[in-house]
C-alpha cells in the first residue's frame, strides 16, 4: 500500500548535506519504529546510524500512510524504505561503474561507503547518492540486503534525550507570544451549557484572560499557565450546564446481546453481509467471556499546539493519524485541505486513538478564535480520564463440538461491541467532524456518529474471533451494538483482547475437560510449524523454570495477531493473596515476528504488551454514573505499578529469511488469557469478566 | 518580595507568584521541561526532583515551600556521579518506550542508591510504586537499578 501510493525512491529516502534523511508517514509514539526504519536504511546501504535523520512527520511533505496503528508499521512503511533503499543501493553500484569503471558485482557497500573490492577505491555513499536522480520509480522486486547471523540491535533514538530531560514533547513547545490554554468541560457527555458568570467573564477581561466560547465548547487562554489553570477549574464550577437526564446507568453487558446489534458472518476474518447462520444446537461447552471499558490512560494528557495566520492553520499534535485528522479538522472549520498543516511532535504513549486529535481540534478552535497568537492547549488528568474515547466493553460467546477423544469438531462465535472505530476519519455523513469531540459540544453541533461495522479482516471486534487453530466447522458472527453509553473507539488489539482472552480461556477449559495437557491439547489442533516451534520452546522454558508454590498457579496461552502477524506463547505464575488479590511472580514470552530489525525494540514491545495487558486484567474498568465517569484519575482508576512487575523471560526466535511483522500488539491477548488461566490453576476459580480485581476475586470465591 | 530558589546549583529570584506549584516554575519561568506533568495530583510520579537529596513531587507543592532546599531537577543531575550513573544505566537497559515517565523515574532511582546503593530487587520496587509507567518499560527500569548498583 505505502510502495503503490508513494512509489519513488524521493518519496521515503533524501539527501541533506551528508546526511541521509527518511521520510515516513508513521508516527514514533514509544514503539520504536524510527529505530527501526533507519536500522531498515542502515541494513541496505551501511550507512551508519548516526548519519541517518529521520524526518519530522507532517502533511504536505511526508508520505500519507494513514493511520499509525494496528501493527502495521513495519510491514508498510519498514517494507517501502526497504525496497527503496535496496533499490537505491541498485543504483548507487551502477553509479560507481560508470564513473569509476568495473563491473558491479566488483563493488559493494560497507559503512557508508562504495568500495570497488581489490582496490583502494572508494567512494562516499551520501556523495553518490548526492549525484542521483533520486525520483526514479522503486524496484519492488529489490533484493533485500541477507540478514546478519545476529539480530540487529541498534541504539533507540531518543533515548539519551529522554534520560537527560532533553526530548521535546508537544507539551514543552514554547515559542514567543504563545499563550497556555485550557478547556472548561461540562460535567459529562450529555450536558450543554446553559450559562456562564457574567461576573467570572468580567474578572477573566480583568486578568487579561480570554474566554473563548461556541455553544457549549468553552476555554480560556492567557499567558501565565497557572493563572489558567486555576481560572479554568473555578469558571467550570460557575457554569450552569443542563443535565439532560444524564449519563445512562444502564447495565452495559446486559445490553451486548444479539437483539440489540448489527449482525454479520464473520468467514476467514472478513465479515459478510446476508443471513447470519442459526446458533450452534447441542454443543458440549458454551461460555461467555466479558470486558468492561477500559481506558488508554496516557501518562501525559492530550495536547496541541496551534497558531492560525489568518490564511493558515498551523497545528502541531501526537495525532497516529495527521493526514486524515487534517481533512475532519479543515472540514469542521470549512477551510480548504491546504490551509492546514499538521506536523507530528511526540506525545506520552497512547495505545491507540486516545484525546490526541481532539485535543488538536480544540487548540484550533481557541487559535482561530485568537489569530496569530500560538496556542498551547493541555488537557488535565481529570479530562483525560473522563473525555478520552474509551475501548468498549465487550462480550463473546462460544460454543464448541468436541470429541470423546478430545478433539474441537465444531465451533461457534459471537462477539457483540460497540465501534472500536472512533478516530476522526473523513467518512459518510461528515463522520470525521462528527467524531471530534468539540463538534459536539459547538454551537451548530454535530450529532453522534452512527457507528458502520467494521469489513476488514480481522479489523475491529472481529479481530482474532477465528480461532488459530483447526475446529472443524465454524460459525462466526460479529454483533456491533451501538448506542452505548460511552464513546468508544480504538485501544491496541481492538477486539483481539477479549477474543483472545475467551479462545485461551476455552482452550484451556476444553483440555482440562478431557484430562488433557494444556500445552498438549493446543498441538492437536495446530498444525502450523511455527507455532508448533513457538509453543516447543516456550514448553522447553516452563521446564527451565522452578515449578510455582502450592499457593500459586501457572498458565499459558498461545495467539497468532490476526492469525498472520506475530505468533507468542505466554507462561506465567501468579500468587492470589489472601485479600484476593493477584500478584503476579514470572512471566515467560516466546515469539516469532519473522526477520528480526530491532532486537531489543521486539522485547520491548513484548514486555510492555504483557504489564499493560496485566494492568487490564488485573485492576482496569472504568465506572460512571448518572452524573458523570467517576474514573477521573490513578486512584479511581488503579493500574499496574512497580510492586507487581514480575520477573520476565523473553524469547524471541528470530526467523531471518522471512519477512518481518509488526510485533506491538502480540502480546497483550495471550497475556491475559494466561493470567486468567493461572487464576483458575491457582484457585480453581474460572473468572470470565474481566477485571479480575481482589474484590471480583472474592465475590467469585463467595458465591461459589 | 521574591522568591529565592536554589536549582541545580544555581541561585534564582523567582518571579511566579508565590503559590505556583514548583512544577510550573521550573518548565515555565525557567524553562527547565524535562520535569513532566503527568497528572497534577501527586499521583503518577512524573514530575519528581530531588530536594536535598529525597524524591519530591513538584505538581501540588508551592514553589515557597521549597525555599531554603537544593533542588535538583533531571537536567541537573547529569553534573552528580551518582546522577550521570543512572542515565548510563537507564541507556544501557533501554530503560524506555514513550520517555515520558523516564525523568521522573531516573531522578527516583537517583534518590533511592543514594540512600541505598545496593538495593534488592523487593527494595527497588517498592521505591518506584509511586511512579508511573504505561508503556511496560518496569522490568527494564529495575534493570537499570541493578546497573546502576553495580549489581550485573
Amino acid at each position: 500500500m505505502s510502495i503503490k501510493s508513494y512509489p519513488l525512491i524521493s518519496d521515503w529516502l533524501a539527501v541533506r548535506g551528508d546526511r541521509l534523511v527518511v521520510e515516513t508517514g508513521k508516527v514514533d509514539i514509544g514503539q520504536r519504529i524510527s529505530t527501526a526504519l533507519a536500522q531498515i536504511v542502515h541494513e541496505e546501504l551501511t550507512v551508519p546510524l548516526s548519519d541517518i535523520d529521520m524526518a519530522p512527520v507532517r502533511t504536505g511533505v511526508s508520505p500519507d500512510e494513514g493511520m499509525t496503528s494496528g501493527s502495521n508499521s513495519v510491514e508498510q512503511s519498514g517494507q517501502a524504505v526497504r525496497k527503496a533503499s535496496a533499490t537505491l543501493r541498485g543504483l548507487l553500484i551502477d553509479h560507481a561503474v560508470a564513473t569509476n569503471g568495473g563491473s558491479p558485482h566488483e563493488w559493494g557497500l560497507s559503512e557508508g561507503r562504495l568500495i570497488r573490492k581489490e582496490t583502494n577505491v572508494s567512494l562516499s555513499v551520501a556523495e553518490a547518492i548526492g549525484a542521483l536522480d533520486l525520483s526514479a520509480p522503486i524496484d519492488p522486486q529489490a533484493a533485500s540486503s541477507p540478514a546478519t547471523a545476529k539480530p540487529p540491535k541498534p541504539a533507540m533514538r531518543g533515548l539519551t534525550e529522554m534520560v537527560t530531560g532533553q526530548y521535546v514533547f508537544v507539551h514543552d513547545l514554547e515559542v514567543p507570544g504563545m499563550v497556555h490554554a485550557r478547556v472548561v468541560r461540562p460535567p459529562h457527555a450529555m450536558a450543554r451549557l446553559e450559562g456562564i458568570s457574567e461576573k467570572s467573564v468580567e474578572r477573566f477581561a480583568d486578568e487579561g484572560l480570554e474566554l473563548i466560547r461556541d455553544g457549549s465548547f468553552l476555554a480560556i487562554a492567557g499567558p501565565v499557565e497557572w493563572q489558567v489553570v486555576k481560572a479554568a477549574q473555578s469558571f467550570a464550577a460557575a457554569c450552569d450546564w443542563a443535565d439532560n437526564g444524564g449519563l445512562p446507568e444502564e447495565d452495559v453487558f446486559a445490553q451486548l446481546k444479539a437483539e440489540n446489534a448489527q449482525r454479520l458472518e464473520v468467514v476467514g476474518g472478513v465479515p459478510k453481509r446476508g443471513p447470519v447462520p442459526e446458533p450452534m444446537t447441542g454443543s458440549d461447552f458454551s461460555a461467555r467471556y466479558e470486558r468492561p471499558y477500559l481506558m488508554h490512560g496516557a501518562l501525559a494528557p492530550s495536547a496541541a499546539m496551534a497558531v492560525w495566520s489568518g490564511e493558515r492553520l498551523d497545528i502541531q499534535c501526537h495525532s497516529q493519524g495527521i493526514y486524515p485528522l487534517r481533512e475532519s479538522i479543515a472540514d469542521s472549520l470549512g477551510l480548504a485541505l491546504d490551509q492546514v498543516v499538521i506536523a507530528h511532535r511526540p506525545g506520552s504513549g497512547c495505545y491507540g486513538h486516545n484525546g490526541a486529535d481532539d485535543a488538536a481540534f480544540e487548540a484550533a478552535l481557541i487559535a482561530m478564535a485568537l489569530p496569530e497568537i500560538p496556542v498551547l492547549l493541555k488537557w488535565t488528568r481529570e479530562e483525560e480520564h473522563r473525555w478520552e474515547p474509551y475501548a468498549p466493553a465487550m462480550a463473546v460467546n462460544l460454543a464448541v463440538t468436541l470429541s470423546d477423544a478430545g478433539k474441537i469438531t465444531g465451533f461457534s462465535a459471537d462477539a457483540f461491541s460497540d465501534t472500536h472505530r472512533g478516530r476522526p476519519r473523513p467518512g459518510p455523513d461528515r463522520a470525521g467532524p462528527s467524531r471530534l469531540l468539540a463538534n459536539r459540544l459547538r454551537a451548530e453541533a454535530l450529532p453522534a456518529p452512527v457507528a458502520l461495522p467494521n469489513m476488514n479482516k480481522h479489523g475491529g471486534m472481529h479481530r482474532n474471533l477465528d480461532p488459530v487453530y483447526a475446529v472443524g466447522g465454524k460459525r462466526i458472527v460479529k454483533n456491533l451494538v451501538a448506542g452505548l453509553p460511552l464513546r468508544t473507539s480504538a485501544l491496541r488489539c481492538l477486539g483481539a483482547t477479549t477474543n483472545i482472552f475467551a479462545l485461551e480461556s476455552l482452550m484451556d477449559e476444553l483440555a482440562e475437560s478431557r484430562g488433557q495437557d494444556p500445552l498438549a491439547f493446543r498441538r492437536a489442533h495446530l498444525d502450523d510449524p511455527r507455532a508448533l516451534a513457538v509453543i516447543d520452546r516456550l514448553e522447553e522454558r516452563m521446564a527451565q523454570t522452578p515449578a510455582p508454590s502450592e499457593m500459586s498457579g501457572r498458565g499459558l496461552a498461545y495467539a497468532q495477531y490476526k492469525n498472520a502477524m506475530t505468533r507468542v506463547g505466554v507462561c506465567v505464575d501468579i500468587e492470589v493473596g489472601e485479600l484476593g488479590e493477584i500478584v503476579l511472580q514470572h512471566a515467560i514470552i516466546v515469539a516469532d515476528a519473522g526477520r528480526v530489525i530491532d532486537q531489543d525494540g521486539l522485547r520491548a514491545q513484548l514486555e510492555g504488551g504483557f504489564l499493560q495487558a496485566a494492568s487490564w486484567a488485573i485492576y482496569e474498568e472504568v465506572h460512571w454514573d448518572r452524573d458523570g465517569i467517576t474514573s477521573t484519575d490513578w486512584d479511581s482508576y488503579p493500574v499496574i505499578r512497580f510492586d507487581n512487575i514480575p520477573t520476565m523471560d523473553i524469547v524471541v526466535l528470530d526467523v531471518p529469511g522471512v519477512e518481518p511483522v509488526g510485533a506491538g500488539e502480540a502480546s497483550p491477548g495471550p497475556a491475559i488469557a494466561a493470567i486468567a488461566n493461572a487464576l483458575y490453576n491457582a484457585t480453581g476459580l474460572r473468572m470470565r469478566r474481566l477485571p479480575f480485581t481482589a474484590d471480583a476475586i472474592l465475590r467469585h470465591a463467595t458465591a461459589l | 518580595m521574591t522568591l529565592a530558589l536554589k536549582i541545580n546549583g544555581r541561585a534564582y529570584e523567582i518571579a511566579s507568584e508565590p503559590d505556583t506549584p514548583l512544577l510550573y516554575v521550573l518548565r515555565n519561568e525557567l524553562k527547565l521541561k524535562g520535569t513532566k506533568l503527568g497528572c497534577g495530583l501527586e499521583q503518577c510520579g512524573a514530575c519528581a526532583v530531588l530536594a536535598d537529596g529525597e524524591v519530591k513531587l513538584s505538581c501540588v507543592a508551592a514553589a515557597d515551600s521549597f525555599a531554603g532546599q537544593e533542588i535538583t531537577t533531571v537536567e541537573g543531575i547529569s553534573g552528580t556521579e551518582l546522577g550521570a550513573k543512572v542515565q548510563a544505566a537507564f541507556i544501557e537497559a533501554s530503560a524506555a518506550q514513550c520517555g515520558y515517565c523516564t525523568a521522573g523515574l531516573v531522578v527516583a532511582v537517583t534518590a533511592l542508591l543514594n540512600k541505598e546503593p545496593y538495593p534488592d530487587r523487593n527494595t527497588a520496587k517498592e521505591a518506584l510504586t509511586p511512579h508511573l509507567c504505561r508503556c511496560g518499560s518496569h522490568p527494564r527500569i529495575l534493570r537499570a537499578v541493578e546497573i546502576a548498583a553495580g549489581r550485573t
